[in-house]
């Protein structure tokens, strides 16, 4: 185990990188200053104004997450090429939402949508499905932040810090600051967050593979270790190749999670900041920077394996702290430990604004109190965001972390389940808006039915232990070909929302309202209808007094 | 939520044939077959690591090059 005594260096840069960011997220309210922040667009979206570079830091810090950054390494230190998903799937999915989020983003602006679900009210006149891609979104979200603690623990652990006082006094000064400055905070602090990252990662794969003798025997060494026979299975641990039963598993887990990524409320909530819809569009050709720096990340794995690192306890998410600890000096160690601690900042602060605008807007406004004026609604979404986070810590402190991995596992199925009635919806409204909520309902029953007969062998575990689903289980075939269950879910989701769709259509059920135009799909900053905010972000040159 | 009010000029499309560039970096990396694979090596990378690391240069290209072609006027 490592002992803190070690470890004053890499603690105090730890802790100075900590606390300047936390100042920057505290200044952050003032930064591009808005008359007020008690407006769901300024507290909840940055003003709605963020250019092409605040929107690459933002969008990278959002959807690069701490836990991404321990959790693919791992996965590749444990399971070899399988783990290397990350890359195709991050390759992927921009040339797949390029022309989707412009049109998101268009709607939105006209409309005024703060969340999916308030398209999705207008767009299929059901505040019922827009309910469930509400609630779909919130609790895919929560554990999802409560694994950015994971991601902080991870270091801590590496920094011989043991107890969970370090992870309140963390998530207590990021939930002020966020309660303050709103999106601004963690936009703000991406700059930081993603310019450290760099810096730790490129130095990473220059200095460990000229200490470990070269790439070639990084792949050499892993390849050997992972050839080793799981006493768990009797089979390798794992392969640097696709294996004949996996290769299916991997493309399909590959796309299901492009699919899945911008349904996350976070990742919509960094595309509606952004100031017009060339910036979504830039931002998809210089979003894989990022992918790309993923891409090496996922190789510290090998680069762990290769130096015969072991895992703190049986927390395999470890190897990449103490991969560092035992390669770098103690003070880059120490920024190193910093750039995932604050990587975990970012995205949490982001999903907890998501969380709350969901709730206060598809909720609070929906159900409890309709004339909402804009202050009340951004009141509502500050305390909610609050409320969220002490939700994540509470998740760590009293249930076993593995709880919120599982959690996470499920939320990408759960998410997935809002790929017809929000991404589909943006195109079409053939699907009925009940059809679309018996899909939504189907496709999570499925998916959580598939990942329940899913066991692990490493850890014992006869449920939920992982997301391979293999498709002897329905009796198609007899091979132990795996497939990744939300893709599954998705398909009878879609399935039974059209087979449904045609029934209530013949049976002559009324469909909704569509609120929306054709043209609305397709306005830019400027046009006469997509909503000005100078007046209240205090940015335009002719500033009308509020 | 406020309704529009106005009509305006602007393009109401997003078509264009360029789009369909895009079908490429989707596609390619979701082909194993091309590069589950370790020969030929590069830099000591077996074939499978540099060529999906060469897809994001693909993928960055193809959405540069469609942003670019479709690029509003004006």
């Amino acid at each position: 185990m490592p002992q803190l005594s070690d470890h004053y260096v890499q603690l105090s840069v730890f802790v100075v990188l900590f606390l300047l960011v936390s100042g920057m997220g505290f200044v952050a309210a003032r930064w591009r200053r808005p008359d007020t922040l008690e407006h769901l667009d300024e507290w909840g979206l940055g003003g709605r104004n963020f250019g092409s570079w605040i929107t690459w830091f933002l969008l990278g810090g959002d959807l690069y997450t701490a836990y991404t950054f321990v959790a693919v390494p791992a996965l590749v230190f444990g399971a070899g090429a399988m783990g290397f998903f990350a890359v195709p799937y991050t390759v992927i999915v921009y040339p797949m939402v390029f022309l989707v989020l412009v049109r998101l983003w268009s709607v939105s602006h006209v409309h005024g949508f703060v969340t999916p679900a308030d398209f999705v009210r207008a767009r299929f006149g059901s505040p019922t499905l827009a309910l469930s891609v509400a609630l779909a979104g919130i609790v895919a979200t929560m554990p999802y932040i409560a694994l950015q603690l994971v991601g902080i623990e991870s270091v801590l652990k590496a920094m011989g810090v043991t107890g969970h006082l370090p992870i309140i006094v963390a998530f207590t000064i990021l939930a002020l600051y966020t309660y303050n400055s709103g999106l601004r905070a963690p936009a703000l602090i991406a700059f930081v967050k993603d310019t450290l990252i760099y810096l730790v990662i490129i130095v990473a794969v220059i200095v460990i593979p000229v200490k470990l003798g070269g790439w070639d025997v990084i792949f050499g060494a892993a390849e050997k270790a992972l050839s080793a026979t799981n006493p768990n299975t009797g089979q390798p641990r794992g392969s640097i190749l696709l294996t004949a039963n996996n290769q299916l598993q991997y493309v399909t887990l590959a796309f299901g999670s492009a699919l899945a990524l911008f349904l996350y409320p976070h990742s919509i909530t960094s595309v509606l900041a952004a100031k017009d819809r060339n910036t979504i569009k830039r931002n998809m050709a210089a979003l894989p920077a990022y992918s790309f720096l993923l891409g090496l990340i996922a190789l510290l794995g090998y680069m762990a394996l290769a130096a015969g690192v072991k895992p703190i306890g049986a927390d395999g998410n470890t190897i990449v702290p103490v991969l560092f600890d035992t390669h770098f000096p103690a003070w880059f160690t120490g920024v190193a430990f910093a750039a995932i601690g604050i990587g975990a900042l970012v995205p949490a602060a982001i999903m907890s604004i998501a969380a709350a605008n969901l709730f206060t807007r598809n909720i609070y406004k929906e159900y409890l109190r309709r004339d909402a004026t804009p202050q009340q609604e951004a009141k509502v979404s500050k305390i909610t965001s609050l409320v969220v986070k002490v939700g994540a810590v509470a998740c760590i402190l009293f249930l076993d972390p593995q709880f919120s991995i599982d959690l996470q596992l499920i939320g990408g199925v759960i998410i997935l389940q809002t790929l017809p009635s929000v991404a589909l919806g943006l195109y079409t409204r053939w699907f009925h808006r009940g059809a679309l909520v018996a899909g939504l309902v189907a496709g999570l029953v499925a998916g959580l039915w598939m990942l329940y007969t899913i066991p692990n062998p490493n850890t014992g575990r006869a449920h939920f232990g992982g997301s391979a689903f293999k498709l002897s289980e329905l009796g198609l075939t007899d091979s132990a070909v795996t497939v990744y269950v939300g893709f599954l879910a998705v398909l009878v989701n879609l399935v039974v929302a059209a087979l449904l769709t045609l029934a209530l259509r013949a049976a002559g059920i009324p469909d909704g309202e569509d609120a929306t135009r054709r043209s609305d799909y397709f306005a830019d900053a400027g046009d006469p209808r997509v909503h000005d905010l100078p007046e209240i972000t205090g940015e335009a040159p002719a500033r009308s007094p509020a | 939520m406020s309704a529009p009010e106005r009509e305006r000029s602007t393009p109401v499309t997003d078509r264009s044939p360029w789009n369909w560039l895009l079908v490429v970096p989707i596609v390619v990396p979701l082909c194993t077959f091309i590069y589950n694979r370790g020969e030929p090596t590069l830099f000591g990378f077996p074939f499978f690591y540099w060529s999906q690391l060469a897809f994001i240069v693909i993928g960055v290209s193809t959405t540069t090059l469609v942003y670019q072609l479709t690029k509003r006027r004006g």
